[in-house]
């Protein structure tokens, strides 16, 4: 911009967009307003259509068989499924939900209401991020080595090996989730139960906690998504099988994103399609857990605002 | 200063003895020792190395409502805070002298200061209900010590009308404290500071986010409830220290331009009444009559 005061012309007389500088204004502004839709559109397509293909492919396979029956052969057409798949994701996430949460919401707790400040507080926030960034293959090798093998705990390939890798992918989404919203709980409330003479676990527990509740719950669930699809730290700890498998510990475990991985390596055609249909159902398992966590939210929200 | 009140009120030096507290009882000068219940020796407050407030004396006594009142930054708030150990939730305050309670120093070691703060209630600038209904803002601090049932429901009455707000809320109860008016919030935050029963109620500008007749409704409930709490209340607006307190002090702010730090500190302590009539320090009489601050 070349211009200098004195090209400024004195005040127009209408408000209507009339003199060059506002139409220039008007033209970036609509520049700006195009490019930045276009930047959405763009962030979407991948995302639809995603969605579209794996609906579009998976919606032949996703059928009763899907669920109730075992894998038989990755040529069967009949009678075969993923129900193994479903029964191991549903115990490993059963597991690892808790660990993750428990664990997660803790540390939030912790760096929010108690370690303010503290170098403590600040090397797990860092270690936290750091853990954000591992490859989850590396957590599996981890857990593989401490857990699974005679070396470490000895437990074996199974559904708590599984489950402690994917509770150790989850804690740090978890936590870093938590800990933001946490931090949206005002002080005001906080000094307030002080000031009523609570203790610090009784403000944590009866103030704090309650009214961040919706967004823990968003917090834990964004992260429940997440681990729910993870496969990499499941090769090398739940290993897989071939059956419904209902033992913690001591029998290898199958579950849904190692069965889509197995049969999309396969060539035959009816391994390939149950391994869309397998993709399809991750994808709306993923899908009910995010409107599952809305909904409680809203609801909570309405159960405080005293419906 | 941005309260509109004490620019309008500048033409007045002094106030006439009737605009002071004056349907409450005969204030004496000084406070007999039974009806001490603060007595503050040399109080100091730092907030890192910063010095806040500094050498301030004074007693506090029963069944009064004391007003702190001085100009922008003069540690009035941050003292008030040091009477019920509030300022220990701010990380690096730290208070030196003696802040007696009934003749105990509240900061010796063995003092808890949860304890302490139970005895001390606190009602804050702002109102700050919890995200809870309005029967759970005010049964919160009888549930800390487990009361149950129908006791609590009678404590949460009990404040509740203490606080005059029972007649507006008694319908709503499983409301939320949010959905109530600035004024009605503040009066919720009243009861359920009495809920706790406490001695002291430690009010730091309570008014100051709240309309003329919300004001009027909280002062004259602080007069209702002064003959069975111990009030102390921070106030930026003097026509209010003047209307409703039995004692004020007086706070300035000192600027030390060395170290570009200002600390506060007390001027003057008096019956409202001679404060605002018959100032001593010539501080005080700048101040009220609206020539500084």
């Amino acid at each position: 911009m070349t211009t200098t005061l004195t090209d400024i012309p004195a005040a127009p007389k209408s408000l209507k967009i009339s003199d060059k500088r506002a139409q220039r204004r008007k033209f970036q502004n609509s520049l700006a307003s195009i490019a930045l839709s276009s930047a959405m559109v763009v962030a979407c397509i991948p995302l639809i259509l995603i969605l579209f293909v794996v609906i579009q492919r998976g919606i032949a396979a996703f059928n009763l068989d899907l669920f109730i029956y075992e894998q038989r052969t990755f040529r069967a057409t009949e009678e075969a499924g993923f129900a193994h798949g479903f029964v191991g994701t549903a115990l490993i996430m059963a597991l690892a939900i808790p660990m993750a949460v428990l664990v997660g919401i803790s540390t939030a707790v912790y760096l929010v209401e108690y370690g303010r400040g503290t170098k403590l507080a600040t090397a797990v926030r860092f270690v936290t991020d750091v853990m954000t960034g591992v490859p989850s293959i590396f957590v599996g090798l981890v857990v593989y080595a401490v857990v699974v093998r005679g070396t470490g705990l000895g437990l074996g390939f199974g559904t708590l090996a599984g489950a402690i890798a994917i509770a150790l992918v989850m804690l740090p989404i978890v936590v870093r989730s938590c800990e933001e919203m946490l931090k949206l709980v005002p002080d005001s409330i906080r000094n307030a139960s002080a000031g009523l003479g609570s203790r610090k676990w009784q403000t944590t527990t009866r103030v704090v906690l309650p009214a961040s509740a919706p967004g823990l719950a968003t917090g834990s669930m964004l992260a429940v998504a997440r681990g729910a699809g993870e496969t990499a730290p499941l090769l090398l700890t739940a290993l897989g099988s071939l059956f419904t498998v209902t033992e913690l510990v001591g029998r290898a475990q199958a579950s849904l994103p190692q069965l889509i991985y197995q049969h999309a390596r396969q060539p035959f055609p009816p391994g390939l399609e149950r391994a869309w249909g397998g993709a399809l159902a991750l994808v709306i398992i993923t899908l009910l857990f995010t409107i599952l966590a809305r909904t409680l939210g809203t609801k909570y929200n309405k159960i405080r605002a005293g419906m | 200063m941005s309260n509109p009140a004490n620019t309008t009120e500048r033409p007045s030096v002094t106030m006439s003895t009737r605009e002071l507290a004056s349907g409450t009882a005969e204030v004496s000068e000084e406070i007999a020792p039974s009806n001490v219940v603060f007595s503050l020796d040399d109080v100091s407050v730092y907030y890192n190395k910063f010095r806040a407030v500094r050498n301030v004396s004074f007693e506090i006594a029963k069944h009064e409502i004391t007003a702190l009142i001085g100009p922008s930054g003069c540690g009035k708030s941050t003292l008030l805070r040091s009477l019920n150990r509030m300022n220990d939730l701010i990380p690096g305050a730290r208070v030196e002298g003696t802040v007696l309670y009934h003749g105990e120093n509240i900061y010796d070691e063995e003092i808890d200061p949860v304890e302490v703060r139970r005895r001390i209630g606190m009602v804050f600038q702002k109102p700050n209900p919890f995200p809870k209904s309005i029967y759970d803002n005010v049964a919160f601090g009888p549930k800390l010590d487990g009361v149950k049932g129908s006791e609590l429901e009678g404590m949460v009455e009990e404040a509740l009308k203490g606080a005059a707000l029972w007649d507006e809320v008694k319908n709503k109860l499983k409301e939320s404290g949010h959905s109530l008016s600035g004024g009605q919030q503040q009066r919720l935050c009243i009861a359920r500071a009495i809920a706790v029963q406490p001695e002291v109620v430690l009010m730091d500008e309570p008014c100051s986010a709240l309309d003329p007749i919300a004001t009027t409704r909280i002062e004259d409930l602080m007069q209702q409830i002064k003959n069975d709490y111990t009030i102390v209340i921070v106030t930026h607006n003097m026509q209010q220290a003047a209307r409703i307190s039995d004692r004020t002090a007086f706070f300035v702010t000192e600027v030390n331009n060395e170290s570009d730090t200002r600390t506060g500190t007390l001027v003057e302590y008096g019956k409202t009444s001679q404060i605002f009539v018959d100032p001593h320090d010539k501080r005080t009489e700048d101040y009220i009559s609206g020539r500084f601050g």
